[in-house]
């Protein structure tokens, strides 16, 4: 690249200068306007920019959160309600960040399964889906700190458990533990610390998301029929086809999240957290947030500790190595006539772990657990590298334009046409 | 406009009119998720309620003040001598860089209340104790850039631009006033 | 009903598996009650939150703290400046410390939370026989069924049945979790007179004072609601405005 004043073509004077020093009208011309993306989605494409959207209003509602929340034992509960009873729309920015946690969640879930029934962490994009696989540890460790500052019982039986998984590790397990709480137990400084973090941690993600889409935006995304664009007649210019799109998709899901937090804000929570943290009763039951409930399920479907802790925390280092078990060249679903079924009953297998999770582990219950379980790590393990040997995929269309097999040449004016509107 | 043709042409006006009203509505969204954000930064309510301080007089004794806090701030509350009313009453308004009268600033001419933040760049004047700096004209001197109030706490000198204020209060008995 | 299909959105999204952990617990199920609240329409009965008031004042106010209310927000109940005021200025308010250092009791203001009836969860204890009388701030958000709890638990106490031993100082109720509780039978026919004239049965009672419980821990529904109704209307309109305009652009690529 030559020394000198960015080639911009941009007519306005103002953006001109801006663009001739600092390229960014020509960065989000180039990635967000003209960026040829294939024109074959359907709107389980919608949900990264769904994520990308819940992330910033989580953290605008928190950073507001924040101005008036008090991070002390003595102080954090009261400090909560008066936001939702004496704060100028506190109740409304409380619910928004409350309810903005699960449906997060909701998003990146269905962002996963979308990445992986439609093999979107294969060859070129690894790198991509890992760094997916690090926002979404990130996500939990922040949701789960976040679960602890409204001080009510499940924020501090929680906070107790899950600090205490760390010390299933053999001799340093205690030190582990002491240095996550700052005292003998969940007290202050662990409270301290974890609003510290809670606030720290979202802008990491945010770090990691722009890693996630810098590196979407080298390979280029994936699609339904999981077969690279072979040109122009394959894809679209984002702006205004995609924007679209999201646009769509967007107003929809405020619905639902609007649903959620004016008519039924307390529905995903438990009532537990409304009775202040007491360290000398634990609550009956104690569950995690929904969205933590199939890790929890497999933490207690193991009847040694350490065995419990190593297999949860397994069970997401596992999608790390997800490019390598699944070693087939077909990337969809829709052409493994024999991975689809063992992917859908993995997805149906994972709910039941939700399910499974909010239950007492006693009885049939730890049976399903158990099964479940180990479903769960058969089909990376077993099931993923066997099929990529012995599944005879079915046959893959030629591009994108053509999904039909054997067609003829293509003709070309029709191909160039979506590019005119660009 | 080479778009001009084009526009002429069936469905291209109506999609221009559609994109115009979703995008206002859209606008009027955004606009709307604002609000609240803005409205939590104002005072919250409880900090409305709390905006009341009772003060008991009985124990001021003439020519003694007392500083009373109100909505985290100041407030001067001074029992005047007669010559300190005298002093405020016998200047004439004209003489003043914010005229204003001292009949005007007190409900009982004993008893002066002001908010005791300099109207300058919100400094406390000194003042309250016999032994304070009172300035040129025995009221308050504030330390910060040299403004001097009068017995009646209004500017006499200085780069304040205004009088103290003085707080919305009211005698609520002969020897209590309730500040707000 | 509207609640429910909200509900039922929630099932397709399989987040209902959440659920049965909620109403974990052995206890036989909450009835529901018809309160003026329900449904997405629902707002709080004043007259019925008043009288409420008045039984928690007479009655439950001699155990139970509601430290997160303060005075003021009764007028959000329909009560008058000066008759909150008047009902503040009842409680002695402990402030200070005064100018000679010591702490002093005053007449509560509005703006002063609810006096609790205990300085401290110990001598809230030491008084009954060790069972803590839980605050009502935030109870029926603490409760798994809300209002219905409430009512159901205030109406529930029956003889325990043959073969159960009720332990001492305890009493059999039918819905609470594990059926024996500390807090005996509160409330008895007439037991406060209502100032409307409405005959102060215990179930009437019950109800009242549940809605008022409802009421102080979440004063904001009404207000959440309307806001909810026109926040979903506007959006179902930019949904429909959304969806043309992407169909108007898509209407040339052939899929």
């Amino acid at each position: 690249m030559s020394i000198g004043l960015h080639n911009s073509e941009f007519k306005n004077p103002v953006v001109r200068w801006i663009d001739q020093r600092l390229p960014v009208f020509t960065m989000m011309q180039k990635e967000y306007g003209t960026f040829p993306t294939p024109k074959n989605f359907n709107y389980f494409w919608n949900f990264g920019a769904l994520a990308m959207v819940t992330l910033m209003i989580m953290i605008a509602t928190g950073v507001f959160l924040s101005m008036h929340y008090a991070a002390h034992t003595g102080l954090a509960f009261d400090s909560v309600e008066r936001i939702m009873r004496d704060v100028n729309f506190g109740w409304l920015i409380r619910y928004v960040h409350m309810n903005g946690a699960s449906m997060f969640f909701i998003v990146v879930y269905i962002h996963i399964f979308r990445g992986m029934y439609y093999g979107s962490y294969k060859a070129p994009r690894e790198l991509l889906w890992i760094l997916g696989v690090v926002i979404f540890l990130l996500m939990m460790a922040t949701a789960f700190m976040g679960y602890v500052l409204p001080w009510g019982q499940m924020s501090f039986w929680g906070a107790t458990v899950i600090t205490n998984l760390f010390s299933a590790f053999p001799v340093v397990g205690d030190f582990i533990v002491e240095l996550l709480w700052g005292g003998f137990s969940v007290d202050n400084p662990t409270l301290n610390r974890f609003f510290s973090l809670h606030y720290l941690l979202p802008f990491v993600i945010l770090g990691v998301v722009f890693l996630h889409v810098a590196a979407l935006h080298i390979t280029g995304s994936n699609n339904p029929l999981g077969v690279e664009p072979k040109g122009p007649q394959d894809t679209l210019p984002f702006h205004p086809y995609y924007t679209a799109k999201d646009s769509v998709g967007l107003v929809v899901y405020f619905i639902v999240f609007a649903g959620l937090v004016f008519f039924v804000p307390n529905m995903l929570g438990h009532p537990d957290n409304y009775i202040p943290a007491n360290p000398l009763v634990t609550p009956p039951h104690i569950v995690p947030e929904w969205y933590f409930l199939p890790y929890y399920a497999i933490l207690r479907a193991v009847p040694d500790k350490l065995g419990g802790v190593l297999l949860m925390f397994g069970s997401i280092l596992i999608w790390f190595v997800l490019p390598w078990l699944d070693r087939s060249p077909v990337r969809s679903m829709r052409f493994r006539p024999l991975a689809r079924p063992f992917f859908l009953l993995w997805t149906v297998n994972f709910l039941v772990l939700l399910w499974v999770g909010a239950k007492p582990a006693e009885g049939v219950y730890v049976l399903i657990a158990q099964i479940s379980t180990a479903y769960y790590f058969a089909y990376f393990l077993v099931v993923l590298p066997l099929l990529a040997k012995f599944e005879r995929p079915l046959p893959l269309p030629e591009s994108i334009s053509r999904p039909v097999l054997g067609g003829g040449p293509l003709p070309m004016g029709a191909a160039a046409k979506p590019m005119e509107k660009a | 406009m080479a778009d001009t043709a084009h526009a002429a042409t069936d469905g291209a006006p109506r999609r221009d009119f559609l994109k115009l009203v979703t995008g206002a509505f859209a606008a009027v969204g955004v606009g709307a998720i604002a609000w609240p954000f803005i409205a939590s930064l104002q005072p919250a309510k409880d900090t409305l309620a709390l905006a009341t301080t009772d003060v008991d007089l009985a124990p001021i004794a003439e020519g003694q003040a007392v500083t009373v806090m109100w909505r985290g701030k100041p407030v001067f509350v001074r029992s005047r001598t007669p010559k300190e009313i005298q002093e405020a009453r016998a200047v004439p308004t004209s003489a003043l860089p914010d005229p204003a009268t001292d009949q005007s600033r007190v409900q009982r001419e004993q008893w002066l209340v002001l908010i005791g933040i300099c109207t300058h760049l919100g400094c406390v004047p000194s003042g309250q104790r016999a032994t304070d700096a009172r300035g040129e004209y025995g009221g308050w001197f504030c330390p910060c850039h040299g403004s001097h109030y009068d017995t009646s706490g209004r500017i006499r000198k200085g780069p304040a631009p205004r009088n103290l204020d003085v707080p919305q209060y009211a005698f609520t008995s002969d020897t209590k006033i309730r500040i707000g | 009903m509207l609640r429910f299909s909200f509900k039922a959105l929630a099932l397709a999204l399989g987040l209902f598996a959440t659920a049965p952990a909620h109403a974990a617990g052995e206890a036989i199920p909450i009835p529901d009650r018809k309160f003026s609240f329900d449904g997405i329409f629902g707002t709080y009965d004043r007259a019925s939150a008043q009288r409420g008031f008045q039984v928690y004042k007479e009655v439950c106010a001699a155990c139970h703290g509601l430290r997160l209310v303060s005075y003021r927000n009764l007028r959000e109940l329909g009560l008058t400046e000066a008759q909150v005021a008047a009902i503040a200025a009842q409680f002695e308010i402990k402030d200070g410390p005064n100018d000679e250092g010591q702490m002093f009791e005053r007449p509560g203001r509005p703006a002063d939370r609810f006096r609790s009836p205990f300085p401290n969860d110990a001598a809230a204890r030491a008084a009954n026989n060790g069972a803590l009388p839980p605050d009502l701030s935030v109870m029926t958000k603490a409760r798994a069924g809300g209002a219905d709890y409430l009512f159901a638990l205030l109406t529930g106490y029956v003889d325990p049945p043959p073969g159960v031993t009720v332990m001492d100082g305890m009493h059999y109720n039918k819905y609470f979790p594990g059926n024996q509780i500390a807090m005996g039978p509160v409330l008895n026919p007439d037991q406060v007179e209502y100032a409307d004239g409405t005959k102060a049965t215990i179930e009437q009672m019950a109800h009242d004072v549940s809605t008022f419980l409802q009421w102080a821990a979440e004063p904001e529904l009404e207000k959440r609601r309307a806001m909810g109704v026109k926040v979903i209307i506007f959006l179902t309109i930019l949904a429909g405005l959304t969806y043309a305009v992407k169909r108007k652009i898509w209407a040339d690529v052939k899929h």
